[in-house]
């Protein structure tokens, strides 16, 4: 029998994935933000799993606003993505030095 | 033998398999193809765990908007992925120990505390249980604020996505509405005033 804490492990294992995913590729906006979205994905997963096993709907309702708030996310990163592509001709992180930071 | 550890174990190995793929494989074209397994195999464990509503909305609106957009995105920039790759080798060790550690960390923390003695297994639904209905009627009483907040949200980032991405460029032709409605009779018509003549010898010759 499947019981709550095979999800969470799931879930665990997708977000330490994720992790180590950013760090790994730290030159890659694209693969960055991949990242960023496989991680929102463990935390749905958990969010799923708690509102299934507690019968509370309201876990799901949290994932609904999650998903939302991530497609803009995605929205407005791509559109970021676009405009430093078209200014500086490359996506690569060590190369955006502009602010001198 | 029951269905449902065969069902979880096989989505739960091809998640898995995907999100590794994501984040190793040098080209982002099929690292995007491999999110998209990702997200449909959760898609299919939301399913098992009765939320149909947001499997379909993960298939239909994250796969079918958000990753076309960054398939999209990926195929329209012209990038050479190698420069990006650097350093991957030299952190691959450090990156799979820490990733590991915390993995450990969590499940030493997670497995004995949710097993089926503390949060059982939950009551079955009747075949006539919707969840659709059960989501909605609570998104638009108790949450409606939330609601139209996340409407709000989504309306910032059409805009804000919009106006990052609009390019004037100096040498193309605009209308101007406002100089349109200013234009007067008198700015573009002149009328002259002028003796009429008959032509001489037109109509003698032909």
């Amino acid at each position: 029998m499947i019981s709550l804490s095979h999800f969470l492990v799931l879930g665990a294992i997708l977000f330490c994935l994720s992790v180590a995913g950013i760090f790994l590729n730290r030159k890659n906006v694209i693969i960055l933000l991949m990242s960023i979205e496989l991680m929102l994905l463990a935390v749905n997963m958990n969010f799923v799993a708690f509102s299934h096993f507690h019968g509370d709907i309201a876990g799901q309702i949290f994932v609904f606003f999650i998903l939302t708030v991530a497609a803009a996310e995605a929205a407005i990163g791509l559109a970021i993505l676009i405009t430093l592509f078209r200014n500086r001709r490359t996506i690569n992180v060590g190369e955006l030095d502009n602010l001198s930071g | 033998m029951a269905i449902e550890p065969v069902i979880f174990y096989f989505f739960a190995t091809i998640l898995v398999a995907a999100s590794v793929a994501v984040i190793t494989v040098p080209n982002s074209v099929h690292a995007v193809l491999f999110l998209v397994l990702a997200f449909f195999t959760s898609a299919g464990l939301w399913l098992l765990l009765e939320a149909e509503f947001l499997a379909i909305t993960l298939v239909l609106v994250y796969v079918g908007a958000v990753m076309v957009l960054f398939l999209f995105v990926v195929m329209m920039l012209d990038i050479n992925f190698e420069p990006t790759r650097e350093g991957f080798i030299k952190n691959l060790p450090i990156g799979i120990l820490v990733a590991l550690i915390m993995v450990v960390e969590i499940i030493l923390v997670v497995w004995p505390n949710f097993g089926l003695d503390t949060h059982g297994a939950p009551i079955p639904h009747g075949a006539d249980y919707s969840n659709t209905k059960e989501l909605g009627s609570v998104l638009y009483t108790v949450y409606l604020y939330a609601f139209e907040l996340a409407a709000a949200i989504l309306l910032l980032a059409i805009v804000a996505a919009i106006m990052l991405t609009l390019r004037r460029r100096p040498n193309n032709k605009y209308q101007d509405p406002g100089q349109q409605v200013l234009a007067r009779k008198a700015d573009r018509l002149r009328i002259v005033k002028m003796q009429s003549s008959p032509k001489s010898g037109n109509g003698a010759e032909s």
